[in-house]
């Protein structure tokens, strides 16, 4: 046999394999997570190895949602995320609209700062926030937490949209100018009615780094129960011995599950943006 | 706007208007409480006196010596290292064998791709829990696979065919491989399926193997982006507290420097000490980048 056949052979045999390894692997965790969360603490405790409940209990579910407080939680994460989301493309579209369209005075450094920002160890930056939120008494709320989220993601929103921002025509634009458009009357009826899936893709990213940080909200929140988000809450639950871990899986589960729907719902969207991003770069 | 500008003078001006806002939130929460920080690390601050140390306070070394000295921050800089390192180099192969995997057509390809985007999307605080339940020596369903149940994650030595092995570094470092493989796969696979067709088709036929085109066609298109992943996991991992944190809490060996930050500020209230090892971290972090892009940038731009 040729070394092209034996080859090719192989690969067919290898390649099957190679992907039932990585579905399994990255599958299985999160068939488990929701297996368990159906599950009654007894059961797991009895029979580790089993891979299917003998009895399904919803129980769970209303013990981490009420009892636990995770609906409190999540009502927080909501705030939290929507805010950042609503602020940061605010921010963001002006200033993408700037980088893409506008002459002004140090618009190539804009990329540095974006660059510095995306690239910037967020522990630094705890340090002095956490002494300043101390000292302003803002620590335990929700607002201080929604400024560093809007802090962090902004510049990467600002680089997102231009991106896409410069795919709009210009002729577009300058039409409108000749009907009688000011410069946000441009923005606001051609340019972003032009823009949507940019749009959802920056607004969902702007949410998925909201609902998903962990750091500052611990540093932020974590004397305040009433206060914590769904990261940090499941995060300081999940020391306690009282609570069976059963629960708190379904409370993996209500923190995970609207990620990923949000994700897939717009998944061409957001890889397309970071990878056409990431391809300039 | 007044009559006597320019339309270049005008645009300039609405460009700034347009653009202040990101710099306005980008300047107050970051860079400020960057060069804030930076004086932090020179102080002797803890929260009960931070109030009487000023802009112009006593500025003093005694952080950076205190620091240095404490033999758990070097261990925790070679902790950091390694998982790094680690983290970064296997994420990026596994990634890269996803892509190469997924790359033509299958049936249930839609369902793979999008089951190994999960472990990347889903939030740290739940992946994190399910590996601390999924490896319970207890009732982990990991360990009633194996015959002798394994503390992954509190045992900082162990034994695996005769040689001594840091376990829980090691598991910290397979979550890492596990949770960013999905962030090198996605930017491998958008640019394998960019990659000009002509290429392979060519080496097919001259007779190049399967292997022979791998190496010598698809790898030389991919350097780049791989060049480019690294620098990337490489910063984020190095500086990541999440992961460790939620893991393991630092313990069993896993000590990140990351995480001794964050437990000089909170546990023992040192924010100068803490600020000072932050910034520490920050500091070596440039070394390895300006000395990466000294090695592998220059040669980058040569071959074009």
């Amino acid at each position: 046999m040729s070394r092209d056949r034996f080859e090719r052979a192989l690969l067919k045999v290898l390649r099957p394999l190679v992907i039932l390894f990585l579905f399994v692997i990255t599958a299985f965790p999160f068939y488990y997570m929701v297996m368990l969360s159906f599950r009654d603490i007894q059961e797991l405790i009895l029979d580790p190895g089993s891979l299917w409940p003998a009895t399904f209990t919803l129980d769970t579910y209303a013990n981490v949602l009420d009892r636990q407080g995770f609906l409190i939680f999540m009502r927080n994460s909501a705030i939290v995320a929507v805010a950042s989301v609503a602020v940061t493309l605010l921010i963001s579209i002006p200033g993408a609209y700037a980088v893409a369209r506008l002459r002004f005075f140090g618009r190539r450094q804009v990329h540095f700062l974006f660059l510095a920002v995306y690239l910037f160890p967020a522990i630094v930056l705890a340090i002095p926030l956490f002494v300043l939120f101390t000292m302003l008494g803002l620590r335990g709320s929700l607002v201080g937490l929604i400024l560093v989220y809007i802090a962090q993601t902004v510049p990467v929103t600002v680089y997102m949209l231009r991106n896409y921002f410069e795919t709009v025509p210009q002729s577009v634009e300058e039409a409108a100018a000749i009907d009688g458009c000011t410069r946000l009357s441009t923005i606001w009826r051609v340019v972003l009615p032009l823009s949507k899936p940019a749009l959802m893709a920056t607004g969902l990213y702007a949410f998925m780094i909201a609902w998903n940080e962990f750091l500052f909200a611990l540093l932020f929140l974590v004397e305040r129960r009433e206060s914590w988000t769904v990261s940090l809450g499941l995060s300081q639950l999940a020391g306690s011995i009282e609570i069976p871990t059963t629960v708190l899986m379904a409370g993996s589960v209500v923190l995970t599950l609207p990620i990923v729907i949000v994700f897939f719902a717009s998944e061409r969207l957001l890889t397309e943006g970071l990878t056409a991003g990431a391809e300039k770069g | 706007m007044s009559r006597g500008r320019t339309l270049r003078e005008q645009e300039g001006r609405a460009g700034l208007a347009l653009i202040s806002p990101t710099l306005v939130i980008t300047l107050v929460v970051v860079v400020l409480p960057l060069l804030w920080a930076i004086m932090l690390a020179f102080q002797d601050v803890r929260l009960i006196n931070i109030r009487q140390a000023g802009l112009f306070g006593n500025y003093t070394l005694e952080n950076f010596t205190y620091v240095i000295s404490e033999p758990g921050f070097w261990s925790a800089l070679v902790n950091t290292l390694v998982y790094t390192v680690a983290g970064t180099a296997l994420s990026i192969v596994i990634g890269l064998v996803a892509a190469l995997a997924l790359r033509d057509r299958f049936r249930l390809r839609t369902l793979v791709r999008a089951s190994i985007l999960i472990p990347y999307v889903a939030p740290v605080v739940a992946v994190a829990f399910l590996w601390e339940t999924m490896l319970n020596p207890q009732y982990g369903i990991v360990n009633s696979w194996l015959d002798e149940p394994i503390a992954f994650l509190t045992q900082a030595r162990g034994t695996f065919l005769g040689l001594e092995v840091p376990v829980a570094l090691l598991t910290v470092i397979a979550f890492e491989a596990w949770r960013y493989f999905p962030f090198a796969f996605l930017f491998l696979l958008a640019r394998l399926q960019a990659l000009p067709a002509e290429l392979d088709e060519a080496a097919v036929v001259d007779g190049a193997t399967p292997t022979q085109r791998f190496r010598y066609v698809i790898m030389p298109q991919l350097w780049r982006i791989i060049a480019l992943l690294s620098v990337l996991r490489f910063v984020f991992t190095f500086t990541k507290f999440d992961d460790v944190y939620l893991l393991t809490g630092g313990g069993a060996g896993t000590e990140v420097v990351s995480v001794r930050v964050y437990n000089f500020l909170t546990a023992r209230d040192d924010i100068g000490a803490s600020a000072a090892q932050a910034i520490v971290l920050a500091v070596v972090l440039v070394v390895f980048l300006v000395l990466y892009l000294r090695f592998f940038g220059g040669g980058e731009r040569e071959q074009g």
